[in-house]
């Protein structure tokens, strides 16, 4: 099959590579018809994020059709299912309490034990990562083989189409949560950083939750101009000083809750945010947090920080004081992907949610490799990037 | 029943062959037998910052969602463990003697040994302790337990492993084996014991059946890697 794999640091292809196959019982074998590339491949793609090895299948927000199932998997075959991108077993303890990125049995045992050192406790399994979560080959590829098949896909009616509930493998519920963990009370100004797919999102959220106002921060006009779209009122970090911009729009309270929806690969001019980059290029592994900072610092006492934004390592200069002395509550975590299934499927069949206006670009899989360059380069317009493996490369009529 | 577990452990001590009181304060034995300068908390004693003398003293716990009966019964047929622990090939029971078994454990190069183990404390549903017998070429014992845990989480697993190298070809061998890193190998098998039973099948993040070998042995070499750092 082709496959789009990383090779180092700024460079992937596309590749034919073997299929995959059924293995264990409840596997299943996905052929994939719309996959995406997330704003965390571009940290796989930057080469920050540890333990990627050259020949690795990258992607994790994929959907398709059921092609092969193993013995014990509930699918059926030519059912047509949104995979989620955390891989959950359903039977741990953390299945249980639905804390299902925290899987126990997702990652292999001989992979657990980076991310034991690095992180106190193994991480669960994703797809197209990092071998910290296991090493599974991911989604931008024409077939993917799926663990635990009875748990994590969600089979999704005919009448919406692929571009209507792919995001549901990722960034939909990642928005979600992230607003979720914000705690939102009705009177509530929420501030978000970053108007990506998962900011914008977060957007959204925030306002089905009953926001009372949101500002989204961002540099990109077009990113802006979407954030405003739904509803926000924006704020360029370019042009203003975004504490100050967010002390006076909240009538010097501060904003009641703040979203981090940049990570780990954040923009901006602070004299931290440049040492942390060159650590980064050297291979010290700063993360640099320099949107995590700011929105400590941004948040009133006693509010609330949502972190959905990728960190895989350790930051300087952390505004720990202001953490404590501000008495601010943290939530964070990769997204609970099967917790929000339902619910989100629910709302988008209703017309409640609309996902659809982020895409941007459509592009065959052959042509991926353009795609991850234009989405790191051209961050102002390309804002979501879909890979149709059944595209004929030659009619990709939708690209702008 | 966490009490009575360890006030059994001195007559399992008393019963001891070669078994110096190192491995019991490992094993975490009960007050009289402790001494006040090595056992000052409630942290297993495997845990404690100090050696075991000439055993090597290997422990992990793990907690599972199945009921304790389950579990217990899945452990003492012998002949399941090799489906969960990665060096063991088989273990084949004693025909003639009760909770007698003798484990093929496969070593580097292809080849395997036989270590002969009986079972010298049992308790329904509560622990399995196995002690290689004084024919066997390499002293060992070990210990399993099961408690409930709290709620609906289920039942803790502890696995203690404690093992004195002896002379001979086998004994070095399974000394490099094991200390190739004992810690992981314990962790290792019993976390693929708990998703064994928690989830049917053992995880593998391999994309076709030839990988699934490969990664097998890559696994190995994860070993020999931390061996190095």
């Amino acid at each position: 099959m082709r496959a789009l794999t990383w090779q180092g640091t700024q460079d992937v292809q596309v590749d034919t590579v073997a299929d995959p196959e059924i293995i264990n019982p409840r596997d299943a074998i996905i052929k994939v018809t719309s996959t995406a590339i997330c704003g965390s491949d571009l940290h796989l793609y930057d080469g920050v994020i540890p333990m990627v090895k050259p020949g690795d299948i990258l992607g994790h927000e994929f959907m398709g059709e059921v092609v092969e199932t193993g013995a014990s998997s509930t699918l059926q075959k030519g059912q047509r299912v949104v995979v989620p991108f955390t891989i959950s077993c359903g039977g741990c303890f953390h299945c249980k309490i639905s804390q299902f990125s925290a899987c126990e049995n997702s990652n292999p045992v001989e992979k657990q034990d980076a991310s034991e050192m690095l992180y106190g406790h193994p991480m669960g399994g994703i797809f197209g990562y990092s071998h910290l979560t296991g090493g599974y080959s991911g989604g931008q590829a024409e077939y993917v083989r799926v663990p635990f098949s009875d748990v994590g896909p969600l089979a999704v009616p005919d009448h919406l189409d692929d571009d209507q509930v792919l995001f549901l493998s990722d960034i939909l519920p990642t928005g979600w949560m992230a607003a979720e963990n914000a705690e939102i009370q009705p009177d509530d100004t929420v501030a978000v950083w970053g108007c990506g797919p998962v900011g914008l999102f977060a957007v959204q959220s925030a306002l089905a939750m009953g926001a009372a106002r949101v500002i989204a921060i961002d540099h990109y006009p077009h990113r802006l101009a979407l954030a405003r779209m739904l509803g926000a009122e924006t704020v360029d970090f370019r042009h203003s000083n975004v504490r100050e911009a967010l002390l006076e729009m909240s009538g010097g309270i501060g904003v009641d809750a703040v979203i981090d929806a940049v990570g780990m690969e954040a923009h901006g001019f602070a004299i931290d945010n440049m040492i942390d980059v060159a650590k980064q290029k050297v291979g010290v592994g700063a993360d640099r947090a320099s949107a995590l900072k700011q929105a400590i610092l941004a948040v009133r006492p006693g509010g609330r920080v949502s972190i959905p934004g990728v960190y895989g390592g350790m930051t300087d200069k952390f505004p720990l004081g202001a953490l404590m002395e501000k008495g601010l509550q943290i939530r964070t975590g990769q997204t609970h992907v099967q917790r929000y299934l339902h619910d989100l499927l629910a709302k988008i069949e209703e017309g409640a949610i609309d996902t659809t206006f982020l895409i941007s670009h459509r592009l065959p899989l052959e042509e991926a490799a353009y795609g991850y360059k234009s989405f790191k380069e051209e961050q102002n317009n390309w804002i979501k990037v879909v890979l149709k493996p059944g595209m004929d490369a030659s009619g990709a009529a939708s690209r702008a | 029943m966490h009490r009575q577990s360890r006030r059994s452990w001195p007559k399992l001590a008393a019963l001891g062959i070669g078994l110096v009181a190192i491995p019991a304060v490992a094993f975490g034995v009960a007050s009289s037998r402790r001494r006040a300068d090595i056992r000052s908390d409630n942290a297993p004693g495997f845990t404690a910052r100090r050696s075991f003398g000439s055993f090597d003293v290997v422990g992990r716990s793990v907690t599972i969602r199945k009921p304790r009966d389950e579990l217990f019964r899945f452990w003492r047929d012998f002949s399941n463990l090799p489906e969960f622990m990665e060096n063991l090939d088989k273990v084949v029971p004693d025909d003639t003697e009760s909770g007698r078994n003798t484990w093929f454990i496969r070593a580097p190069a292809g080849k395997t040994f036989a270590v002969e183990t009986r079972v010298v404390r049992e308790i329904d549903n509560e622990l399995i302790a196995w002690r290689s017998t004084p024919e066997s070429e390499i002293e060992t014992e070990g210990r399993v337990t099961f408690e409930d845990a709290p709620g609906e989480r289920g039942t803790r697993v502890g696995l203690i492993i404690a093992y004195k190298p002896v002379g001979g070809v086998a004994g070095k061998m399974l000394a490099k084996l094991l200390r190739r890193s004992p810690e992981l190998q314990a962790r290792h098998d019993l976390k693929r014991f708990k998703m064994l039973l928690e989830t049917g099948e053992i995880s593998t993040s391999a994309r076709c059946r030839t990988d699934h070998g490969a990664t097998q042995q890559a696994s190995s070499h994860t070993d020999r890697n931390e061996e190095q750092a």
